[in-house]
């Protein structure tokens, strides 16, 4: 099995400003495989999946490191084919259901725009390929909703409608930003085992954006442990689990709720370790000024 | 049945503010000195004679009585006798209305195509020069009201580099088929390329002055909003599935984007008409509006009562016009 996905010494900054938000962040992922990346808020999980899908702010570029999708290097690529690659490999569900869809636009298009405008499908196998998705997402009636508004429909309804559309073109890669967050506790389980269930079924590569270790263990093959848009510490989820090698990480797990103890998970942080991980992410960025 | 009341109540408010702006202009040009009768007849007029003038015009009544009058008269379509034209005030209104209809309609088009394409250039090169540019743009044009730009553009244009007409309708030589008064429409209709052309080089000086400030307001609006509305969740998404810049703005952003520069639109189009009043003055165009400060020059009573009742029905159709657009681009709206 190759790496569908590499990601290879990528750096990004802030326009302006002399610090990197991304520092040299390396990974792969394998087809059918479930990548996580966790880390504490503003650590760069977004930012990493921004990269790849070619969506970075405007203040923000990357430079240095490549993007391989599907073997292609993405920075090496004209504009307008990099977009054509991405939109055709490569689909993203959002963190919040509520403002990733066009509000004055019917489900349908929305879900079979990148099929007609994109790849070049009619119209009616478009519809027939909706209808599909929207099944394998158990909507019990997809009619009415393919031809519902947005505002229409509940939170979970409109989740799924977005998992429905980030799978309609067959991605090879899936990119979950914290897919379940915006959704009340009872609906995230639904939402989670429907993107795992479909992940499986279609051997998706998948970047699952979380901050949720309970989550990674479930849904995902290996992590990324990210702080301050470094990457700390790359495992495998049975290993990591086990016992992560990085102190950080550690405290990470520690912090992490347990049914067993819920008390021990309100501590914070040691101040110690965000310390100590705080400089070794300088001094890992002086010896790249050093090399550069 | 929701429907049913919702027209209901809008035909009430618009009667009522029809109603208020005929009581409001009736008893305010009455109550501002000048005689209109002194006004038509030669200085030196006997007593007797303007007596006899004011009593043909009712004017010797009490303002209520005159009151009771005109309205009883307006109920039955009558809305009284220009008293410096001698004519019926309605037809001559509505000889006069299509011109400026036209040159409003002209002016509203011209301020959208510039409007847009600034903001859409502006949003399509945002944080570069080129924004800038339309930013300045958008400044200047604010900045100097539509009577000044006339001026501007009647030396520009009409001294220094005479490509446009800068007086009246059409030009006064041309033979005129037309039976309606909507001159533009009628020649488009009729195939006469050459009247139009003739019609649209003189509307066009008119038309760009009135357009100016209120392309600056649509093109900074719409293009703040535009900006906002490139930042939110369904347009970057839209952006991974392989969509350009160009195809991004226009059919994800715009339309969600229009909406309250849609509503803008209608609020400045009745500023705009207000503004036809001096401009059709500096052009010498023959529209309602210069036909308003000649009633009003001459205290043309039962004229400025018409025209501004006119003007008044104008406004509140274009505000039912604008609501019921809004209802209908926006699905919130209209399923509500
Ligand atoms: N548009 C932007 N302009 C400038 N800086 C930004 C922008 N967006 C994000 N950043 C910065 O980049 C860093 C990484 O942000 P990112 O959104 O990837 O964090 P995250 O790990 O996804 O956090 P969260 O868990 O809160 O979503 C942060 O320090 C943030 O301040
Ligand atoms: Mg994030």
């Amino acid at each position: 099995m190759s790496a569908f996905l590499t990601v290879h010494n990528l750096s990004a900054v802030l326009h302006g400003f002399d610090q990197r938000v991304l520092r040299s962040v390396s990974f792969s992922i394998d087809t059918g495989e479930v990548l996580g990346l966790v880390g504490e808020s503003g650590a760069g999980k977004s930012m990493i999946g921004k990269a790849i899908l070619g969506i970075l702010p405007s203040a923000i570029s990357i430079i240095e490191g490549e993007i391989l999708l599907d073997g292609q290097d993405l920075q090496k690529m004209k504009p307008a084919d990099r977009r054509r690659l991405i939109g055709a490999t490569a689909a993203l569900i959002p963190q919040d259901p509520l403002t990733a869809l066009n509000p004055s636009r019917r489900i349908e298009p929305q879900i079979t725009n990148r099929l007609v405008d994109i790849l070049g499908w009619i119209k009616s196998d478009a519809r027939v390929r909706a209808m599909e998705l929207l099944n394998e997402v158990h909507i019990d009636n997809p009619e009415r909703v393919m031809a519902s508004y947005p505002h229409e429909l509940s939170g979970g309804m409109r989740q799924r409608v977005l998992i429905a559309s980030a799978f309609a073109a067959n991605p090879k890669l899936v990119i979950a930003d914290e897919p379940t967050t915006a959704l009340d506790v009872t609906v995230q389980k639904q939402i989670l085992r429907l993107i795992r269930e479909l992940q499986a079924r279609h051997s998706t590569a998948m970047v699952f954006v979380t901050h949720d270790l309970g989550v990674v263990s479930k849904v995902c093959q290996r992590l990324s442990v990210l702080y301050g848009g470094k990457i700390i510490e790359n495992s495998s989820v049975p290993d990591f689990f086990q016992g992560p090698k990085h102190a950080y990480s550690r405290a990470l797990l520690a912090a992490t709720p347990k049914y067993t103890d819920p008390d021990a998970s309100l501590l914070p942080v040691d101040e110690a370790v965000i310390e100590a991980v705080a400089a070794e992410v300088l001094a890992a960025d002086k010896e790249w000024r050093h090399g550069a | 049945m929701k429907l049913l009341r919702a027209i209901l109540v809008r035909l009430a408010t618009m009667s009522v503010t029809l109603i208020g702006a005929a009581v409001v202009v009736f008893f305010v040009i009455r109550v501002v000195p000048g005689n209109p009768i002194a006004m038509m007849l030669p200085p030196g007029a006997s007593e007797e004679d303007i007596a006899r003038l004011t009593a043909h015009y009712g004017l010797d009544k009490t303002i209520f009585q005159q009151f009771g009058i005109w309205l009883s008269g307006v109920f039955q379509g009558d809305f009284g006798t220009s008293i410096s034209l001698r004519q019926p005030v309605m037809p001559l209104v509505l000889g006069r209305l299509p011109a400026t209809l036209e040159l409003a309609i002209f002016a509203l088009v011209i301020a959208v195509v510039i409007g847009g394409a600034l903001a859409l250039t502006g949003v399509r090169h945002r944080e570069t020069r080129t924004e800038t540019a339309v930013d300045v743009a958008n400044g200047v044009g604010l900045s100097i009201p539509d009577f000044l730009w006339a001026l501007i553009l009647i030396v520009l244009f009409g001294v220094l580099m005479p490509i446009f007409h800068i007086s009246g309708r059409i030009s006064p030589s041309l033979d005129l088929p037309f039976v309606t008064q909507f001159y533009v429409f009628e020649s488009l209709f009729r195939l006469r390329f050459d009247l139009w052309w003739d019609l649209l080089k003189h509307m066009f000086m008119p038309a760009l002055a009135l357009a100016i400030p209120l392309a600056a307001i649509i093109s900074q609006l719409l293009k703040q909003s535009l900006k906002e509305t490139m930042h939110l969740d369904y347009v970057t998404l839209s952006r991974t599935k392989g969509y350009s810049e160009n195809h991004v703005i226009l059919s994800e952003a715009l339309p969600n984007a229009v909406l309250p520069t849609l509503t803008l639109i209608g609020v400045q189009f009745t500023f705009l008409i207000g503004g036809t009043v001096i401009i059709e003055r500096l052009f010498s165009y023959e529209g309602l509006g210069n036909m308003a400060i000649d009633a009003v020059i001459n205290r043309d009573l039962p004229l400025i009562q018409g025209i501004v009742i006119v003007f008044a029905l104008l406004f509140t159709i274009i505000n039912l016009v604008v609501d019921m657009t809004y209802a209908l681009l926006n699905p919130r709206l209209r399923h509500a």
